[in-house]
């Protein structure tokens, strides 16, 4: 099926967040079923560049290869996604890999995804609970509503959202769809709901949902398929509403 | 006595560490959270099919007492009994809780929790939340650490290595060693205790089930470090993954769970379309030899029989040894909604879509029961003592380890869905243990002269120094790769003693190898590489632990399978006998009445079980493990032979 001899990977390279990128290719013999990720072990283990210069492998990140994790997400041939799903089959060569371009690189592959976390942490995505002792059975929670969450929960944070979002940048305080998705997620949970309000007051100020262009590309990247811009227009309604309660309650 | 809040080290965010960290916040401590990366996308994600809490929602007639039977059973009596128990009864509690915090679990008609069956037992005991259930369960807990971590109670370093414990002149662990993984730097950081949640060692054979990060280097570094390290030759191998060059992917038992139904044509060679191949030719194996459970044997049985089919009897699909696992009779709506997650995974990899064509799968490595050692407290009436500093600490003083990094709940199997639930039962469960062991220290790390921290901190910036130094010929991922085909040559599901002798000699062989390893890769700037290399280091030394125990255990226990030793149980044979046969025994009664070969065979079986019924011991002398056997507890239930058909 594959008449493909070899695999050229150009990969962009940098050695620090301060350093200048450059781009170096490799030439990997192809095998059945690999992906990037296998040809990235490849060159670990003979680090040689197609003109046949020795150099350090390449740093990227990547742990459970199986699109759980989202660590190993990347752009290649200039898609974000993830690398361990990027079947070498399945791509046009030579292959391109960069770095993500929305989060300061670390090294190489390698980027600093911190942001996302700190949003989770602004807008408090967790459910409040009292204690973990046991207190019995958790609420009831209809099946419907719980496919609707867990379709939700099944955002990892890989950043792809974000990359592609023309409003999110390295140098600003958007903070896009996964926060926005999952103000929703922990706004339908009942005992989540008690903090409705703050996690609303949290995406209402800058780098909130009115920054929100409604450009759309989120949810066409997202490897997960989470409908984001449902969810962006549902958190844009509950946030009118809060607008509207909060007129009438000062 | 220590008065102030304690300070905790956890290593590992996976579900063992994160509900260590949320208890251990509960309880008032000081929490900071070491991890390669993010919490969040630890190798708990990975988990997909569920985990197991006997609440009986289907009203099957499950307990807590069952799930103990067949956690025992399945792990053919190797595990601490009263340990064991005590999870099974906190596991209802433990998924309410799991609920409370927000994960998403498939759900009955009423908005209850809906459960499902797995392998090895007869009820529908299995929570999940569809395909997911591991990332799920990181996630709501990652969660709830996070909202500790915004009041100030846990500080999170990720993107940092875990390198030693700082170990005092009493041979007290006051502290930890760690790196930054980006800065490259090395230093210590103090406290009252550190746990190791650190997860399993896959890694060793290189491509398994497990993640990338999954090298067992923190365990083997205690291990080095003189702690004591369990059972190492009891790993899984999983009956169902789908072959890859990076990673062999998990098809979850919930597969089987679900309905799936495992078979190969019954022509060898059979070249027609899996979908053509009429019902009389296909052979179901599993179903024809285990009649009650079927698909659903546990594990080791199951992956045996795959390798007696396609190695043995060379029936593997298409002649490559592989065989077929098939859902095409469930209706695709439904295998979606139960089973999502992972036929998209079989699909994503594969190009195949599993919801019209039967998957080809193999087993592969997935999980080690074994781990390093830690201890427990039963009290006078023989349940576990909570508030004991013994529950889950190492045999070093201040070092604890929880999760699949520890050795005593699944004995020589484990069961499906049941890691899940000891990682966050262990995690959990030692709160009080690690509260109590810090309350009772008489001296604090603060009155730990300065040295120590210094000493251990300077000599592993020495020995990075020497790695980087390395320049030799061998390439350190290379070698690994090497490691890997040895122990998958040498230490999987059919194991013999002249085969494991020469995997002995070939590990030392990549050992000397080790020697020579080149550092490829010399920057001070998140460098991968010399971590790589001390981690691969760390492997040789788990490998010669795994190896020698498998070698030295004379014995067919669980996934420890030595043919050369199978007692050969009789066909008719019922477990029962064994017990009747114990207890005529004991009175002096007539033992000569039970059909023909069945005494010699629980005569053999109970001489067996006086010699090997034990955990297996290696602690790190001369450059070698050194291996003892200890006694477990098994004053519970009487250990017995199993039988599944
Ligand atoms: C594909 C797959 C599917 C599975 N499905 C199920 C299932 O359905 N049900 C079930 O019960 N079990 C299942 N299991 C088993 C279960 O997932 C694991 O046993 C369990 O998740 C282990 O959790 P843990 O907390 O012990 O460790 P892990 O989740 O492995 O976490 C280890 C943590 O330690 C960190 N770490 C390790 N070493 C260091 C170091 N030196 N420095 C810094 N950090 C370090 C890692 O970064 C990580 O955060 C499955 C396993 C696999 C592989």
């Amino acid at each position: 099926m594959n008449a493909r001899k070899s695999v050229r990977l150009t990969v962009k390279r940098q050695s620090a967040p301060a350093a200048e990128p450059y781009w170096e290719s490799f030439d990997i013999p192809w095998k059945p079923r690999a992906n990037i990720i296998s040809c990235l072990q490849d060159i670990q283990c003979r680090p040689v560049t197609a003109e046949g210069k020795d150099v350090n492998p390449i740093a990227w990140d990547c742990n459970c290869l199986e699109e759980v994790c989202g660590s190993c997400t990347m752009v290649i041939n200039g898609k974000v996604r993830q690398a361990c799903t990027a079947l070498i089959d399945q791509l046009e060569l030579p292959i391109y890999l960069e770095p993500m371009t929305k989060f300061p690189t670390q090294r190489d592959l390698q980027v600093d995804r911190s942001r996302i976390f700190e949003n989770l942490k602004k807008v408090k995505a967790w459910v409040p609970i009292d204690g973990s002792h046991d207190q019995g059975e958790g609420p009831v929670i209809s099946d419907q509503t719980r496919a609707q969450r867990y379709v939700l929960s099944e955002c990892m944070s890989c950043g792809c959202c974000l990359e592609a979002c023309p409003q999110f940048s390295l140098d600003n305080k958007f903070m896009g769809a996964a926060t926005f998705s999952q103000v929703r997620l922990f706004n339908l949970h009942p005992t989540g709901a008690m903090h409705t309000e703050e996690r609303l007051e949290a995406v209402m100020g800058e780098g909130g949902i009115t920054d929100c262009g409604n450009a759309q590309v989120c949810v066409e990247v997202c490897p997960k398929n989470i409908p984001l811009t449902e969810s962006i227009a549902d958190i844009g309604r509950q946030t009118t509403l809060q607008t509207i309660k909060n007129i009438f309650q000062k | 006595m220590v008065q102030r809040r304690k300070k905790v080290i956890i290593i590992g965010g996976g579900l063992a560490g994160l509900s260590a960290a949320m208890k251990l916040c509960e309880r008032n401590a000081d929490v900071v959270i070491v991890s390669f990366q993010n919490l969040k996308r630890s190798h708990s994600v990975c988990a997909q099919g569920g985990i197991n809490a006997a609440v009986d929602a289907k009203n099957e007639g499950d307990t807590p007492e069952k799930h103990f039977y067949d956690t025992i059973k399945g792990g053919d009596f190797l595990a601490h009994q009263p340990l064991v128990r005590d999870m099974c009864h906190q596991a209802p509690a433990i998924i309410h809780l799991l609920d409370r915090i927000g994960v998403a679990f498939n759900r009955n008609e009423e908005g209850r929790l809906a459960f499902r069956r797995f392998g090895g037992t007869l009820y529908s005991r299995t929570a999940f939340a569809g395909a997911t259930t591991g990332q799920q369960l990181v996630y709501s807990l990652d969660e709830q650490v996070r909202r500790y971590e915004h009041d100030g109670m846990v500080e999170r370093l990720e993107w940092h290595e875990y390198l030693s414990a700082v170990i005092d002149d009493q041979g007290v662990c006051r502290g930890a060693v760690l790196q930054d993984l980006r800065t490259n730097k090395i230093f210590t950081v103090k406290g009252d205790v550190v746990i190791l949640a650190t997860g399993g060692p896959g890694q060793v054979y290189v491509r398994s089930t497990n993640s990338v990060v999954n090298t067992g280097a923190a365990a083997t570094t205690a291990y080095l470090q003189g702690a004591k390290y369990g059972n190492g030759e009891f790993i899984q191998i999983h009956p169902t993954a789908i072959p890859g060059q990076d990673k062999l992917r998990l098809m979850s038992e919930s597969a089987r769970g679900e309905g799936g139904r495992v078979w190969v044509p019954r022509k060898a060679g059979d070249t027609r379309n899996p979908l053509k191949i009429p019902e009389a030719e296909r052979y179901y194996f599993l179903e024809e030899n285990y009649p009650l459970y079927g698909n659903l044997v546990p594990r080791d049985v199951a992956s045996r029989e795959i390798y007696e089919i396609v190695y043995n009897k060379s029936m593997g699909v298409g002649g490559e040894p592989m065989v077929y696992l098939d859902l095409t009779h469930k209706s695709e709506e439904y295998l979606q909604d139960r089973l999502g997650g992972i036929l998209d995974i079989y699909r994503k990899f594969t190009g195949d879509d599993p919801k019209k064509i039967p998957m080809r799968i193999f087993p592969a490595v997935h999980y080690s029961m074994g781990g390093l050692w830690t201890d427990y407290e039963r009290d006078s009436a023989g349940f576990i003592d909570h508030g004991s500093p013994r529950n889950q600490s190492t045999s070093i003083p201040g070092l604890y380890a929880a999760g699949e990094a520890d050795y005593q709940y699944h004995g020589a199997n484990r069961l499906g869905a049941n890691s899940l639930l000891s990682c966050i039962y262990t995690g959990l469960m030692m709160s009080r243990a690690v509260i109590n062991f810090s309350d009772n220290l008489n001296k604090s790390y603060e009155d730990v002269p300065s040295t120590v921290f210094e000493q251990a901190e300077s000599q592993w910036v020495s020995r990075f120094k020497e790695i980087k130094q390395m320049d030799g010929s061998e390439n350190p991922y290379q070698l690994h790769k090497d490691l890997g085909d040895v122990m998958m040559a040498g230490a999987l599901i059919v194991r013999d003693n002249s085969t494991l002798e020469k995997t002995v000699a070939s590990v030392k062989d990549i050992e000397t190898r080790f020697k020579d390893v080149k550092c490829v890769d010399t920057n001070n700037w998140a460098n991968p590489v010399p971590s790589f290399i001390n981690q691969l280091h760390c492997m040789i030394e788990l490998s010669k632990i795994i190896t020698k125990g498998a070698l030295l255990r004379d014995e067919f226990r669980g996934a420890h399978y030595k043919p050369e030793f199978d007692l050969q149980q009789p066909k008719n044979f019922d477990p029962y006998e064994y017990i009747d046969y114990l207890e005529r025994k004991k009175n002096g009664e007539e033992v000569s009445i039970y059909p023909e070969g069945h005494l010699e065979y629980m005569e053999r079986f109970e001489a067996n079980n006086k010699k090997w019924l034990k955990s297996t011991i290696a602690e790190y002398k001369d450059n070698e493990p050194a291996i003892s056997y200890e006694d477990i507890d098994t004053s519970i239930l009487t250990p017995r032979p199993r039988k599944y058909d």
